[in-house]
Formats: structure tokens, C-alpha cells, sequence
């Protein structure tokens, strides 16, 4: 008994806290907004692409942090979700060189 | 030895390495290997729109922005009823959790039902793959670059979808409690994936 008690044990999933979603969620519909608007009030090109691309980290970042709870989750958990980005600058990177 | 096998093969164990049970350390690497793919797609994009940049229009032209700025507002509101789902289920919640997850199955179908309807109007006007404005040295980069990325991501929501509905399907079944429920976690995160991998293609695909 005391190995099957013990499996019940470990496989309910962490409890963790909860964010204010429903915040959250503002916060990306005003940001939706801000970048539909960035993308059409004729500011120049280079800042219009940079700002709409910090925008869409920002509202990726709350994604993962906060729905995805990674804020919350172990710090070799992050790391390891963070493990595919060097290779994908890698990637775009090594077929940029062949322009 | 036959213990030692049991062990292996329940997902469900906690990996010590990560902290984390294994279903869950095997979602997040399937969806790390994603993140590789769908780095594919996007980097080959930047990098024929830079190399070809009168082969693709500006933004407006003729894609629907507004429309496709709703849809965005719509996925995102999946993610919010999907963690919702799985705020109930924390708290042993069974109703509140069939409630959330039939909210994200239906707004997940909305959004794809408003994609299909998005390219019955882009075809409409002529913007197919193929489509013959926006060509590099004969080859019809925006068109095919367009509904590669597009269409994957939406083949993504599809499935997403499909998987929601068995897990609602498992939640009428009471497969789910307050203190087993990694199902509903596994499909949030692969759900919020693909909200997020959305909010970097709409960026790029249709305001860049």
C-alpha cells in the first residue's frame, strides 16, 4: 500500500499560485490594441517594426510567465524552456549568411 | 525487475532532475522542438521578405488586419477560459471546470472557423499560394509564405481543439480531481502554446 500511496502522492500536480488572470488578459487586449495602432499611424519603418516587436515579446513573455505558469515552475524547468532559443538565432542565422 | 519496469513506465512520476512529473517534462519538450519549428517557418520568412521585399505587401494591403486583430482578441480569450479550467480543477471545482474547457473548445472553433472564412475571402479576391502579384524571379513568395505559416499554426488550433473536446469529454467522465488532473495542465500548456506562437505570427505575418 505504502508504494501505491506514495505514487498518488506525487502524481497530483504542483499547486501553485494564481495570478490575476483575468488582469493578464486586459493587459493583452490592450496591447493587441497598441500594436494595431503602432502598425498604422505611419511612424517610420525601423520603429514601427522594433515597437511591434517588443510588443509581441511583451505579450509572449505574459503568456508563458502567467498561463503557462513558467514564473512558477522550477528554475531547471526555465532554463530548459529557454534551451531552444540560442539554437533558432542559430538557425536563422546560419540561412541569413547564405544572402 | 519487474517493479524497476513499472517505475519507468508510469508517466506520471516525478523526474528528480526537473522537479516536475514526467508527463508534463514531456509536453514541455515536445513543445520546445515547436518552438524549432515553427522557428523554420518564421526565420524563412524574415528572410525572403528581406531578400524580396517588393514580393510581399505592405500591411493592410491585403490581408484584413481588423478582422484578424478580433481573432487575435478571440484566441486570447481561449487562453483566459483554459487556465480558468484549470484554476477549477485545483480547487475540485467539476463544474467550473466542464464550464471553462466547453468555453475554450468553442472559442478555439470560433477562431479557426474565422481563419477558414479569412482565406475564402483572401481566395476570393484572387490571394491564393500561387497567387501571381507578388512573385520573386516567377516564384510566389507572400502567398505561399502566407498560408504555410497560417495554415500550420491553424492545423495546430484544430488539433488543439480535438484534444480539448476529449478531455471535456474525460472531465463528464469525473476523470479529473482536485488532486489528480494532469491531463487538463497538459493540454493548457500546449493550448497556451499555440495562443502564444499566434501573437508572434500575427505580429509578423500582419502588421509587419
Amino acid at each position: 500500500m505504502q508504494p501505491a500511496a506514495a505514487e498518488t502522492a506525487v502524481a497530483a500536480p504542483e499547486s501553485r499560485p494564481h495570478p490575476n488572470y483575468i488582469g493578464i488578459w486586459a493587459v493583452l487586449f490592450v496591447l493587441t490594441v497598441v500594436e494595431v495602432g503602432v502598425a498604422f499611424l505611419g511612424f517610420s519603418k525601423a520603429f514601427t517594426v522594433f515597437a511591434l516587436l517588443l510588443l509581441a515579446l511583451w505579450k509572449a513573455l505574459l503568456v508563458a510567465l502567467y498561463y503557462m505558469h513558467l514564473r512558477y515552475e522550477p528554475g531547471r524547468l526555465r532554463l530548459l524552456a529557454l534551451a531552444p532559443f540560442p539554437l533558432a538565432v542559430i538557425l536563422v542565422v546560419a540561412v541569413l549568411t547564405e544572402f | 525487475m519487474e517493479h524497476s519496469a513499472s517505475v519507468a513506465l508510469d508517466p506520471r512520476r516525478p523526474m528528480p532532475g526537473m522537479g516536475v512529473y514526467n508527463m508534463k517534462l514531456g509536453m514541455w519538450v515536445f513543445l520546445l522542438s515547436e518552438v524549432m519549428f515553427f522557428t523554420s517557418l518564421i526565420g524563412a520568412y524574415i528572410i525572403l521578405r528581406f531578400a524580396n521585399p517588393d514580393a510581399f505587401a505592405e500591411p493592410g494591403v491585403v490581408l484584413n488586419v481588423p478582422l484578424t486583430a478580433a481573432n487575435t482578441f478571440i484566441l486570447i480569450c481561449s487562453s483566459v477560459t483554459m487556465v480558468k479550467a484549470f484554476a477549477a480543477i485545483q480547487q475540485g471545482d467539476q463544474a467550473g471546470l466542464k464550464r471553462w474547457l466547453i468555453a475554450t473548445a468553442a472559442i478555439g472553433a470560433l477562431f479557426v472557423g474565422v481563419q477558414v472564412y479569412e482565406y475564402i475571402q483572401l481566395a476570393g479576391h484572387g490571394f491564393v499560394p500561387t497567387v501571381d502579384l507578388y512573385t520573386a524571379e516567377g516564384r510566389p513568395l507572400y502567398g505561399a509564405t502566407f498560408y504555410t505559416m497560417t495554415g500550420f499554426h491553424g492545423a495546430h488550433v484544430t488539433i488543439g481543439v480535438l484534444c480539448l473536446l476529449f478531455v471535456t469529454w474525460r472531465a463528464f467522465r469525473g476523470k479529473y480531481t482536485a488532486q489528480s488532473h494532469g491531463g487538463v495542465e497538459i493540454i493548457g500548456l500546449y493550448w497556451h502554446f499555440v495562443d502564444l506562437v499566434w501573437i508572434i505570427l500575427f505580429t509578423i505575418v500582419y502588421l509587419i
